[in-house]
């Protein structure tokens, strides 16, 4: 299998894949907020500063990347700053899979939620805010939704016993 | 918590408290496909809102991945989504092997094709009978299982398990299958199109049937595409996409099939979308016995990919190797992979981070279940009550994959 040359940091992928929609529409749009980018194993990560994503969203969703796929979150425990949320966009027309992430300190992590620009977004923050305990500003309905309300904790951070607490 | 009883806040809207009435649908509710419970607010027979409350299942399946080596994540896979194990099994073999870089084998490519799509229609099997059950015709949930029985048999035959397979393992199969196992399927889907015949002449022209889907469960194309819907129910809504088609993984580019894609937005169109798609999965499982290649089931990569049996028992090397990958793992490079595949109910995806060990640092499943549900109440919101149970038979929902 022969795979593109993997690029990191922003010049070498704005250089290189000025081409491509999605790096386009961002550099369009607003080329500050891209603090970072990757491609690695066929994949294109557009780092975008944390104010800046709802706006970030409604760009992309304008230049084709209709479809919310997915969003979670990684926790980097001890490192700083200690999460990354990863938000999966698709365009149907272009037949392609975009990764946007964000990164969050460790103080009350918070975000502008994303679902005014998709509903479906929804579920999916509710998911993180139960499991990771991050916050998604406006967002319509904030609670958990896999743990019963009253449960301590967010059991996918790293610093919560695989085992949990007994 | 103003919520002691831990039930979801829903009280009849303001205005409205002494015409509508808050009732609980499930979490033990036959209709609702395991333990899914809707908190429904109506006004006489009219659903004014529905409320989604999940979770019954979730088992942190995403939290024990990560204290796992990369193979052992792959039986965990199989308990997700429960009806269509191998999707999941390939799913993930897939993403990790983008990691890796490791080159499959024709043969194992070809056999995964036939194999997801065997999954796909045990899959639509199951929602078929479920389906056509919930609305009332009894009989096509024995004719379905029947063939399911057939599909969970082939199953059994190659991996020695009837639903938890684990039989696509990173870097190409477990085994190779049992000598007549290609025959076996060739038998099957050879008599499986007039099976199918069967279920559309018991229903498609069934009156009753009819009026219960027809017009029942409306999602707009913009709606479905801002709730996140994927798979048949997306197509239904008049979108052509399917990820087997415009992004192919594992040589499905080599085959040829059609997308069917209905614009009618309802309960029936879903009913139709599925069964066509059944017949172009037969269609894709013969191409793949037609042209199945010789050769290795396994990549060669001795560090990553277990040893057959019998290597392992004569040979020095191979029995190293297999002592090394069981204790201690393999190492994957650093970074971040997402695979999506096309499974029965929709997109699934699996998001990997690697952090250079052998164990997976996060994994994330997408399944197309999630999302689907936020579309509930859109397609439900000012109809009869009695078209809840239609609709939440039309999107396909596993319970498993929903909650994780």
């Amino acid at each position: 299998m022969s795979e593109p040359k993997p690029l990191f940091g922003k010049a070498a992928v704005l250089e290189t894949l000025a081409e491509q929609p999605a790096v386009k529409a961002i550099v369009a749009w607003n080329a500050e907020a891209l603090t970072d980018a990757k491609f690695e194993f066929s994949e294109l990560t557009l780092t975008i500063a944390k104010e800046q994503i709802r706006a970030a969203c409604f760009a992309l969703q304008a230049a084709g990347y209709n479809f919310f796929e997915d969003l979670t979150a990684v926790d980097w425990f001890p490192r700083s700053p200690r999460f990354q949320l990863s938000y999966h966009l698709v365009s149907h027309s272009f037949k392609e899979r975009i990764r946007l992430s964000v990164l969050l300190e460790e103080a009350s992590p918070a975000v502008e939620s994303i679902t005014p620009v998709w509903a479906g977004a929804n579920y999916y923050e509710r998911e993180v805010f139960d499991l990771f305990g991050i916050r998604f500003e406006e967002h319509p309905n904030l609670r958990r939704i896999m743990l019963p309300d009253e449960w301590q904790g967010h059991p996918l951070r790293k610093d919560y016993p695989v085992e949990g607490y007994r | 918590m103003s919520n002691p009883a831990g039930m979801p806040v829903l009280e009849p809207a303001e205005g409205a408290r002494d015409q509508h009435m808050v009732i609980n649908m499930g979490p033990q509710h036959p209709a609702t496909h395991g333990v899914l419970r809707l908190v429904l607010e109506i006004d006489g027979e009219i659903v004014v809102r529905i409320y989604p409350e999940i979770g019954y299942l979730h088992t942190g399946i995403e939290k024990t991945c990560e204290a796992k080596f990369y193979h052992q994540v792959v039986p965990l896979t199989d308990r997700i989504n429960y009806l269509d194990p191998l999707a999941n099994n390939l799913c993930y073999a897939l993403a990790v092997e983008k990691f890796l870089s490791l080159e499959i084998p024709p043969k194992a490519q070809w056999m995964r094709v036939l194999l997801a799509e065997l999954s796909r229609l045990n899959s639509h099997l199951i929602w078929l009978g479920t389906h056509a059950m919930d609305i009332g015709a009894l009989t096509v949930f024995l004719y379905t299982f029947r063939e399911r029985e057939d599909i969970l048999r082939l199953f059994e035959a190659i991996s020695g398990q009837r639903m938890m397979t684990s039989y696509i393992r990173i870097g190409g199969l477990a085994l190779e299958p049992p000598l007549d196992f290609l025959d076996r399927v060739q038998a099957f889907i050879r008599t499986l199109p007039e099976k199918i015949d069967e279920y559309a002449n018991l229903l498609t022209g069934n009156p009753i049937f009819r009026n219960r889907l027809k017009g029942v469960g409306h999602l707009s194309a913009a709606d479905a595409i801002a709730l996140g819907v994927t798979g048949p129910p997306l197509r239904a809504s008049g979108i052509d996409f399917d990820l087997r088609r415009d992004m192919p993984y594992s040589s499905y580019e080599k085959f040829q099939f059609h997308v069917p894609v209905s614009n009618d937005c309802d309960c029936w169109a879903r009913y139709e979308v599925r069964l066509v798609e059944m017949r172009e999965s037969i269609k894709i499982i013969q191409q793949a016995l037609d042209g199945m290649p010789e050769g290795a089931v396994k990549a060669d990569a001795p560090k990553i990919v277990l040893p057959d049996r019998e290597k392992m028992k004569t040979q020095m090397e191979a029995l190293i190797h297999h002592f090394k990958i069981v204790t201690e793992g393999f190492a994957v490079p650093a970074g971040e992979v997402f695979q999506g595949i096309e499974c029965g109910h929709g997109q699934m995806g699996y998001y990997i981070v690697s952090d250079g060990t052998a164990k997976p640092y996060r994994v994330h499943m997408r399944y197309p279940s999630f999302p689907v549900l936020q579309a509930l109440e859109t397609m439900c919101k000012g109809r009869m009550l009695a078209d809840v149970v239609a609709v939440i038979g039309s999107i396909d929902i596993v319970l498993g994959e929903i909650d994780r």
